[in-house]
C-alpha cells in the first residue's frame, strides 16, 4: 500500500491509501478526486489522467513506455514532469508521494 | 414538492452525474435506479482485459463501494423503472412503488440488437453488454473450443482477439463486404482483416446468418449463402439500440435517441438525459448525433449535472473512441461520416502503425490512428478548429505531426 497525496490545481489536497497494484488513476477516480478524469479507464488512450510528479520520485516509478511518452508529448498542459497516472501502480516504494494536477485535463 | 433528483439507469453517465451534481453544489437528495445487480461499472473492459481475465470486478467498478452512500445517494440496484408520470411528477418501479421527483435524469444507455433467426434462443448463443454476459462467455474459454462471432464491429473483433489468444478457434461472420464498415474507410477495414488473419482468426465477409442449429445447445451457425460453421459458442455483436421507450411513453420527444439540447435538456425542462440514449446537437458538425462512447457518457453526465444544479455548461466536443485488439490501439477522433477524401499517413499494408485522415472538402473531420498517438492527439485539436489541411503534407511522413497544423 502507498499513501498518495493528490494536489488540485487550486492547492486542495486529497490523500488516499492506494492498494499495491492499483493505479493512481483508478484510486483517484474511485474516490472522486477532482482533477483526474481517466476517461479511458487506463487504456493509455485519453491523457485525461495527467499528474505532475516531483523529480525526487522519478527513479521510484517505472519509466514511460512509448505510448505514454507520445500521448504526453501532445497533451495540452504537459510539462517535463508529467505522467499519466493510469500507468503508475502503487507500491511501497512510492509511499508518501505527492503529485499535482493540471488546471484542466482537456 | 420534492426537491429530489432521480437518476434512471446506473451506468457510466449516471456515475459521472452523481459526482458532478455534488461538485456543482447540489445538496439535495439524489436517488439512483439501476436494473443490474451491480453499481455502475465500465463496459469497455468487458470485451478487453476483463474478458481476458486480466482484471477483476474491482477494477471495472467505477466508484468505491461507499461512494454513493457517502455522497448522500439512495441506491436501488436490480430495480427497473417502468413508468414516468410527468403530471404527478413521480416515477414507478416494477413492483408498483412511486417515487416523487423534482428533477429527473434519464441515463438509460442502450441494449444489444438481437438477432431474429431460428435457433436464436439456443444455449451457447450470447451477447455482450453486461458483466453477467462475460461470465457466460468465459465459461466456453477452453482451448480447442470453436467460437463463431456474428458481426465484425469493434465488439465482435475485440472478443475474437481475446478468444484466439486463449487458444480458441474463432471465425467472424460479417454481412457487409468488410469489417467495421459502418465507421471506417476500407483501408482500415482491410488492415484489420489482415491482422486478424495473421493472429489466426478467420473472417468471412458477405455472410448472412440464417440460423443456429443444435439439439440442447448451439452446434452450428448456418448462413443464407449455404455455409455451415460448427461451433460450441456464438457471440453476437450486431449493434445496439438506445433505451428510449420510457421517455417515449412519457411523451418526451424522441428521434434517433431521446432528443436533448446542448445542455442535455429534453422537451420537458425538468428532465435531462445523458449518454448512449440521447440524440444531441454537435456544433462542430452542425447536426444531431447519437454516440455510443464513454467520452460522450462522461461529458454529457457533467453537462446534465450542471443543468440540473442550475448552471449552464454546454456540451460541444469532438467525439472520440478507442478500441484495443492484440497490440493495436485504435484511437478515433471525430466522425468520418460524409468524408470526401481519406488520406493515409504511414503504410497500412505492412506493419501495424498508420493513420487515416478524413477530409470533407479539405476540412479535417476525423482521424483513425492505429498505434499513432501523436496523430490522434493532433487530430482532436485540429478537428475542433475545423482545420483545412493539405493532403500531400499529411501523407508526407518527413513532415512532423506538429507541423501539419501550420
Ligand atoms: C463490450 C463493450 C465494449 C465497449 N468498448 C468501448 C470502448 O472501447 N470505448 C468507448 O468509448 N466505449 C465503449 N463501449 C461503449 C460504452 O461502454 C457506452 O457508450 C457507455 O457505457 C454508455 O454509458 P451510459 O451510461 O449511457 O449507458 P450504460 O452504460 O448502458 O448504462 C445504462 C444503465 O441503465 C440501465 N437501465 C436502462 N433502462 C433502465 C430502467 N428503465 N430502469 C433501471 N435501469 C435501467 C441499463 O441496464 C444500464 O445498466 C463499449 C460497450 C460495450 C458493451
Ligand atoms: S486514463 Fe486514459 S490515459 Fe490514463
Amino acid at each position: 500500500m502507498a499513501k498518495i497525496t493528490y494536489i488540485e490545481h487550486d492547492g486542495k489536497e486529497h490523500t488516499l491509501d492506494v492498494a499495491d497494484g492499483m493505479t493512481l488513476m483508478e484510486a483517484a477516480v474511485k474516490a472522486s478526486v477532482p482533477g483526474i478524469d481517466g476517461d479511458c479507464g487506463g487504456a493509455c488512450a485519453c491523457a485525461t489522467c495527467m499528474v505532475f510528479v516531483p523529480e525526487e520520485w522519478w527513479d521510484k516509478i517505472p519509466a514511460k513506455e512509448d505510448m505514454e511518452e507520445t500521448m504526453l508529448e501532445f497533451a495540452e498542459n504537459a510539462e517535463a514532469n508529467s505522467r499519466l497516472s493510469c500507468q503508475i501502480k502503487a507500491a511501497p516504494a512510492i509511499d508518501g508521494m505527492r503529485v499535482s494536477m493540471p488546471k484542466s485535463q482537456h | 414538492m420534492s426537491d429530489e433528483i432521480i437518476i434512471i439507469g446506473a451506468g457510466q453517465a449516471a456515475a459521472q452525474a452523481v459526482q458532478s451534481l455534488r461538485a456543482e453544489g447540489f445538496e439535495g437528495p439524489i436517488r439512483l435506479f439501476g436494473d443490474e445487480a451491480y453499481a455502475p461499472y465500465q463496459r469497455p473492459p468487458l470485451s478487453k482485459k476483463f474478458l481476458a481475465g486480466e482484471i477483476g470486478y474491482d477494477r471495472v467498478e467505477l466508484k468505491a463501494e461507499d461512494f454513493y452512500a457517502s455522497s448522500g445517494v439512495a441506491t436501488h440496484w436490480s430495480t427497473r423503472v417502468t413508468e414516468i408520470d410527468r403530471r404527478q411528477k413521480h416515477i414507478l418501479t416494477g413492483d408498483g412503488q412511486a417515487f416523487p421527483y423534482g428533477k429527473l435524469l434519464l441515463a438509460t444507455g442502450s441494449r444489444v440488437r438481437e438477432i431474429n433467426v431460428p435457433g436464436f434462443d439456443l444455449e451457447g448463443v450470447h451477447y455482450l453488454r453486461n458483466i453477467d454476459d462475460v461470465t457466460s462467455i468465459q465459461a466456453h474459454f477452453k482451448p480447442g473450443a470453436k467460437m463463431v462471432v456474428v458481426g465484425g464491429g469493434y465488439i465482435g473483433l475485440e472478443v475474437a482477439a481475446v478468444a484466439v489468444k486463449r487458444g480458441i478457434d474463432v471465425t467472424v461472420l460479417e454481412t457487409a463486404d468488410r469489417v467495421m464498415a459502418r465507421v471506417v474507410d476500407p483501408i482500415v477495414s482491410h488492415f484489420y482483416e489482415r491482422v486478424h488473419a495473421e493472429e489466426g482468426v478467420k473472417i468471412e465477409t458477405g455472410v448472412t446468418v440464417a440460423g443456429f442449429e443444435g439439439k440442447d445447445k448451439v452446434e452450428a451457425v448456418v448462413s443464407g449463402e449455404g455455409g455451415r460453421y460448427a461451433c460450441d459458442v456464438v457471440v453476437v455483436g450486431i449493434g445496439i439500440l438506445p433505451n428510449t421507450e420510457l421517455a417515449a411513453e412519457a411523451g418526451l420527444h424522441v428521434e434517433n435517441g431521446i432528443a436533448v439540447d446542448e445542455f442535455c435538456r429534453t422537451s420537458d425542462p425538468d428532465i435531462c438525459a445523458a449518454g448512449d440514449c440521447t440524440s444531441h446537437p454537435n456544433g462542430i458538425y452542425g447536426h444531431k448525433l447519437r454516440l455510443e462512447s464513454v467520452h460522450n457518457a462522461i461529458e454529457q453526465g457533467k453537462t446534465a449535472a450542471a443543468t440540473l444544479a442550475g448552471h449552464e455548461k454546454p456540451y460541444n466536443q469532438v467525439p472520440w473512441f478507442w478500441s484495443d485488439q492484440y497490440d493495436l490501439k485504435l484511437q478515433i477522433a471525430g466522425l468520418s461520416t460524409g468524408y470526401t477524401q481519406a488520406v493515409v499517413r504511414g503504410d497500412p499494408t505492412t506493419g501495424r502503425s498508420f493513420a487515416v485522415f478524413y477530409l470533407k472538402d479539405g476540412v479535417l473531420i476525423a482521424v483513425d490512428a492505429i498505434n499513432r498517438a501523436p496523430e490522434f492527439m493532433m487530430a482532436k485539436m485540429l478537428t475542433a478548429k475545423k482545420a483545412v489541411l493539405d493532403p500531400a503534407r499529411i501523407a508526407d511522413e518527413s513532415i512532423g505531426v506538429k507541423e501539419l497544423a501550420g
